[in-house]
């Protein structure tokens, strides 16, 4: 492994970046994040009908679901600039793939906590042991993985091609977090879109349906913003480092 | 033909030299005795309801010793250098992969071998079920396990600390097939009235296993760059 040690003390090419014209995204995406945050509360609290049994603790329910469905969309994301990472070999695309796990990972742990939270009022206990808890628990875990081969010793190339593969079979994972639901019968979750088999009591009201899209639009934009930012600051890490690589070149001559 | 044919010969070397050292075989089979007697520990033999703990015992000796073996067979190559050797020799990447797969599957077939039959004369055990289907469950979870435990293990070598990296990176991928193959084998066991939803069950890991195998086949060729 001696050529990847001298790979990695070696100087690395100089980035060409125009960063003037990022920032007025990031500020759009910022307030953008905002505003559609602040109607999402809105929706929530006002617009839509308080749910009967449940009553006010139903209303973790709008950022349980986006958070988890931000967390999907990811986990995704990372998947495809996995892929894309392989196949084309542009730092660019693993640096996406990288923050965008990162992103996943917190709003997992947002599903994770919130979830509990409901189902204590909802089912009385903190934890089932029932499959979708279990598959995004594991889904968890593996992109803790995930970001745990990112911290590995070695070159940056090695890491993101092993990271890259990684990332699309821990997404092999996702499906079945959907595809449990139907497997093993639940009885906690119902199926909220479309008409679930054997689910009663199933669907959901229109105003919650409303408030419920909109939220789940507000974390669309939270994680445009959020990957926009995570990916500039990976990108001026980059940019230290390979000034922090000229230095120490110019002082050993 | 050419694919199997190398992955046959690397197959052949590393149980050779597994043959010559006795090194893992020995370690896994021991170590699987030992998680037995601290098993017995945890559940009283002499208790009844330790029956309905014992498919999940077969399966955590299988995990546990088969861990120790897959971390040692990509770290044996890097250790006597001859990684680089086998990435150079005129073979594709699939047939290391593949050869090591036969290797290690191999081995916890044998460790499976002395390992369970101990297990149930150890828990005196009342076999119930049906031994073919059971033998089925048994090689299709760990055929799945071994399959991805390879490829990951490729992939953890190249850290400093792949010992620890690798069950890190194992076990979740590996759960979906862990929970199909232990409700099938507790099914097959104990229970042999709900035989259909066994059968269930062997197709979601049949379905896993086949997946896996190919997806692992199409990336191991980007895990084993230099």
């Amino acid at each position: 492994m001696s050529m990847n040690l001298e790979r990695e003390k070696a100087v690395l090419p100089p980035s060409q970046m125009t960063d003037t014209k990022r920032v007025s995204i990031g500020k759009v995406l910022f307030g953008a994040t905002i505003i559609s945050m602040l109607t999402a509360l809105y929706f929530i609290f006002i617009f839509a009908n308080e749910e009967k049994t449940m009553r006010a603790a139903q209303k973790i329910f709008y950022y349980h679901v986006s958070s988890a469905w931000l967390a999907f969309l990811a986990f995704f994301v990372t998947f495809f600039f996995s892929i894309l990472f392989l196949i084309k070999r542009k730092r660019i695309y693993d640096t996406y793939a990288y923050v965008s796990a990162e992103i996943g990972v917190v709003f997992t742990i947002i599903v994770l906590t919130t979830g509990p939270i409901w189902a204590r009022s909802a089912w009385n206990t903190w934890w089932v042991w029932e499959p979708r808890l279990i598959t995004t628990l594991i889904l968890f875990f593996i992109y803790i993985a995930y970001i745990m081969i990112r911290q590995m010793d070695g070159v940056w190339d090695k890491k993101a091609r092993l990271a890259a593969v990684f990332g699309i079979i821990g997404f092999a994972d996702v499906p079945i977090v959907f595809f449990a639901i139907r497997w093993w019968q639940t009885k906690f979750h119902p199926i909220v879109f479309g008409d679930g088999p054997s689910q009663k009591g199933g669907g959901i009201e229109d105003t919650m349906l409303v408030a419920l899209l909109v939220t789940i639009t507000a974390f669309t934009i939270l994680y445009s913003y959020l990957l926009h930012k995570g990916v500039s600051f990976e990108k001026m890490k980059i940019t230290v480092e390979q000034y922090k690589e000229r230095l120490r070149e110019s002082l050993d001559k | 033909m050419n694919l199997f044919r190398t992955a046959f010969l690397l197959a052949q070397k590393d149980l050779y030299s597994e043959l010559k050292t006795k090194q893992i075989l020995v370690t896994q089979i021991i170590f699987a005795g030992l998680v037995i007697v601290v098993f017995s520990f945890a559940f009283d033999p002499a208790n009844n309801t330790t029956k309905a703990v014992i498919p999940g015992i077969i399966w955590v000796i299988i995990v546990f010793s088969g861990i120790l073996g897959l971390n040692r067979s990509f770290i044996s190559e890097q250790r006597n250098d001859t990684m680089q050797g086998l990435l150079v020799a005129p073979m594709e990447a699939a047939s290391i992969y593949l050869g090591k797969f036969l290797a290690n599957f191999a081995m916890i077939l044998v460790v499976e071998i002395v390992s369970v039959p101990f297990l149930f004369l150890l828990f005196d055990f009342k076999f119930l079920g049906s031994f073919p289907y059971f033998l089925l469950v048994i090689f299709l979870g760990s055929f799945g396990f071994i399959a991805i435990g390879t490829f990951l293990a490729a992939l953890a070598a190249n850290s400093k600390s792949s010992e620890m990296l690798l069950p890190l990176l194992l076990f979740p991928i590996t759960t979906p097939i862990l929970i199909g193959v232990v409700q099938a084998t507790k099914i097959i066991l104990t229970n042999m009235d709900q035989f259909s939803s066994a059968l269930a069950w062997i197709q979601l890991v049949t379905a896993y296993d086949v997946i896996f195998f190919v997806v692992c086949f199409l990336l191991i060729d980007y895990v084993l760059e230099v």
